[in-house]
């Protein structure tokens, strides 16, 4: 029977790892993922679940030290936000190019500078292209259920990638709200054990992982890699309908909120999905044809779906809650637009950057978003295709 | 170890195959068979490796050297990569995920780059943490592999890529870093510096004790490289005699806090003895250069005396 309580976004990924109980978990401190560890280790110290913990000198080494466990033959995971997934970068691309099936839990922070603790999503984005599965939550619930279905996805035979579970820093992490709790025996049930093929510590059949390889065949290796990211896609929405069978709660690649006949659509990551979502509520209620459509899985990238789902709509508004520094717009702004073009949807699309660094996103700045894409479309207003929600001026 | 025979060790299965891509006359290469030697037979390893020579030249995708498991992350987390395969062992033995007869031994190599230099956090941690591993440096003194930079491990004077000599400049301008002694400073329970002498004797007898002491482990040697150090080939066994003659490279162990010298030369050898074998001291040879000698000495004697000191008070 599920179980109802009430707990943080961090509270609820520990309680996944505690019902998950890993072989390995290397970590390192950083706000606002230090509780993940610090959690961990706690229901380690109580005899609540018996992980091999290693409080690692620093990410780099907590990444380092996860693949070393991992290419051994156990199951492996590390947390961290910001500047740790940033020390950690030359990590992330060989845990997706030696294929190991680790997890991360990502707790989204900004990246310096100038120095801040607060939510957005840059540390994530700036990993985006490193060869990771990226999942992003909006709130603990979905962390806690993206979680659990972290090792299924990853360990797939198809896929063999490391997986991140990302969640807003502080709006998620820290923010206390009601959540449904699996029993751990259906936890366990269905993550069920690591079984990998090849690994270190096979007695009588060495292996050698880690290879230098010369231009006739690593190549092939970075194609291989970008198969299985894309053989991902297919298997998320499998794991996604196994999980629905245990909780109820079904996911997709994203989610669509009153779309179905929407003229103006607000594309979001994260927790501001939740003020989006209530925005468009209150609009509807005025009449107006408004939705959204909440992405969750970043990384293999949606570009046919998303075209396929807005190719209706009069307008788009992608909201990107990072800015990339390339002169034309966000992360999530380029690869949308990209992704329309390609599949030839030719509709208004308006790349908005939002909360940085922490910065409010509030319903009444989606009002305005949603007002500023119809008197777009309605009277042919002017709309700057690249611009920021809530800057001081 | 007193029936110790080179002949029979020689006999042994090597767990380092031919074919590899490394030098002639390499040291590396050298260091790295007489540690594996020390592994009893039957005892499984997973070795681990920084990048650098050894690992490029000797896991070259489809073909890997090495008869054991083996593991190459990067250049500067060969410690932390290790200790991850080691508490995996410990994790996958607590859960009866491996069979109950079966014995894994954790070595790391790495060279005086990916260990002095870009891999000394890494390698701390590794050693504070206490895993049962041992992290063996080959030691040659720079960036071999990447065309002879200078390292932390460079001796003073020495003529590498990035501290060429000139007109203005008599090469490496600071002492090496004494790596050995920082790491017997983490109060691990074993460290060891050694070399090719004595038909090996010392070093098999030290990598033996670093492998089968619990804990974090430590061993430092000296391996020359003939490309950096510009030595005929067939003279790399003169040369290591001579460092440890001259005291350059004293033969030394840290056992659980213990200091004691392994070798103490009857005559101490004037430094040049060994400085000039190597091409990449040669300027220091030219007239008006003999003071550049003189303190080369006088750092060789304060090392020489100090190791003396924490030997005689253990």
């Amino acid at each position: 029977m599920a179980r109802k309580d009430r707990m943080s976004g961090n509270e609820a990924v520990s309680y996944a790892i505690r019902q998950i109980n890993p072989d390995v978990m290397p970590a390192f401190p950083i706000t606002p993922s230090t509780e993940i560890p610090q959690m961990v280790s706690t229901y380690i110290a109580n005899g609540e679940m018996d992980t091999e913990f290693i409080p690692v000198e620093s990410e780099h080494s907590s990444m380092s030290a996860t693949i070393g466990a991992q290419a051994a033959g156990a199951r492996s995971l590390t947390a961290t936000s910001s500047a740790g997934l940033a020390l950690m970068w030359e990590e992330l691309l060989l845990a997706a190019s030696n294929r190991m099936p680790l997890a991360l839990a990502l707790v989204n922070r900004t990246l310096s500078g100038p120095i801040n603790i607060n939510c957005d999503h840059s540390d994530g984005m700036g990993a985006r292209d490193t060869g990771w599965i990226q999942i992003y939550s909006e709130n603990n619930q979905e962390a806690y259920d993206n979680f659990v279905q972290a090792y299924p996805i990853a360990e797939h035979a198809d896929v063999h990638l490391p997986i991140m579970i990302c969640q807003d820093g502080f709006i998620t992490s820290h923010a206390v709200e009601n959540i449904e709790l699996l029993e751990d025996d259906v936890v366990k049930d269905f993550v069920g054990e690591y079984e990998p093929e090849e690994y270190l510590l096979n007695p009588g059949k060495p292996i050698a992982v880690g290879p230098y390889s010369v231009t006739n065949y690593a190549m092939e290796a970075k194609k291989n890699q970008e198969i299985a990211l894309e053989n991902a896609k297919e298997v998320i929405l499998e794991v996604a309908k196994k999980f629905e069978k245990i909780s109820g709660r079904s996911y997709g690649l994203f989610e669509e909120y009153k779309t179905e006949d929407a003229d103006y659509i607000m594309l979001i990551i994260g927790s501001a999905a939740g003020t989006a979502k209530q925005t468009v509520d209150d609009l509807r209620e005025q009449g107006k044809k408004v939705g959204v459509i909440k992405l969750r899985v970043f990384r293999p990238f949606p570009a046919k779906e998303l075209a396929e789902a807005l190719k209706n709509c009069k307008a788009v508004a992608i909201m990107d809650r990072c800015e990339s520094y390339n002169g034309n717009g966000g992360p999530l702004g380029s690869e949308v637009t990209a992704g329309l073009f390609r599949n030839k949807v030719m509709i208004e699309a308006v790349n908005y950057i939002y909360g940085l660094a922490g910065r409010d996103f509030t319903v009444e700045d989606a009002y305005e978003i949603f007002a500023d894409l119809e008197d777009m479309v309605v009277n042919g207003k002017e709309v700057e295709q690249y611009q920021y929600i809530r800057l001081r001026k | 170890m007193a029936n110790y025979s080179l002949k029979e060790m020689m006999n042994k299965p090597e767990r380092l195959a031919p074919g590899h891509r490394m030098c002639a006359g390499c040291g590396a290469t050298i260091g790295v068979r007489a540690v594996l030697r020390a592994l009893h037979e039957g005892d499984q390893a997973v070795i681990g490796n920084a990048t650098g020579c050894m690992e490029v030249s000797s896991f070259m995708y489809p073909y890997t050297a090495w008869e054991d498991s083996y593991i190459h992350n990067a250049f500067e987390n060969a410690g932390a990569t290790l200790s991850g395969v080691e508490t995996a062992y410990r994790a996958l033995k607590k859960r009866g995920k491996l069979p109950e007869n079966v014995n894994y031994k954790f070595i790391t190599f790495g060279g005086d780059g990916g260990t002095y230099d870009i891999g000394f956090q890494s390698l701390s941690g590794a050693m504070e943490r206490g895993h049962d591993m041992v992290y063996v440096c080959y030691d040659n003194g720079a960036y071999m592999n990447t065309g002879i930079q200078r390292s932390s491990a460079t001796p003073m004077y020495a003529d590498t890529t990035t501290t060429p000599v000139g007109k203005q400049s008599n090469g490496k301008m600071q002492n090496r870093k004494d790596l050995a002694s920082i790491i017997a400073d983490h109060d691990v329970p074993y460290v060891a510096q050694t070399t090719f002498t004595n038909d090996f004797k010392d070093l098999h007898t030290k990598a033996e004790k670093a492998i089968y002491t619990e804990g974090a482990c430590f061993l430092n040697i000296m391996t020359p490289c003939p490309r950096g150090w510009r030595y005929e080939t067939s003279e790399i066994m003169k040369i290591c005699k001579l460092a440890v003659e001259t005291c350059y490279w004293p033969l030394y162990e840290v056992d659980h806090g213990k200091w004691t010298l392994s070798y103490e030369p009857k005559k101490k050898l004037p430094i040049e003895d060994f400085l000039k074998e190597q091409g990449r001291f040669k300027h220091l040879f030219k007239p008006g250069n003999e003071d550049l000698i003189a303190q080369f000495q006088a750092e060789v004697d304060r090392r020489w005396e100090d190791l003396q000191f924490k030997c005689s008070r253990s």
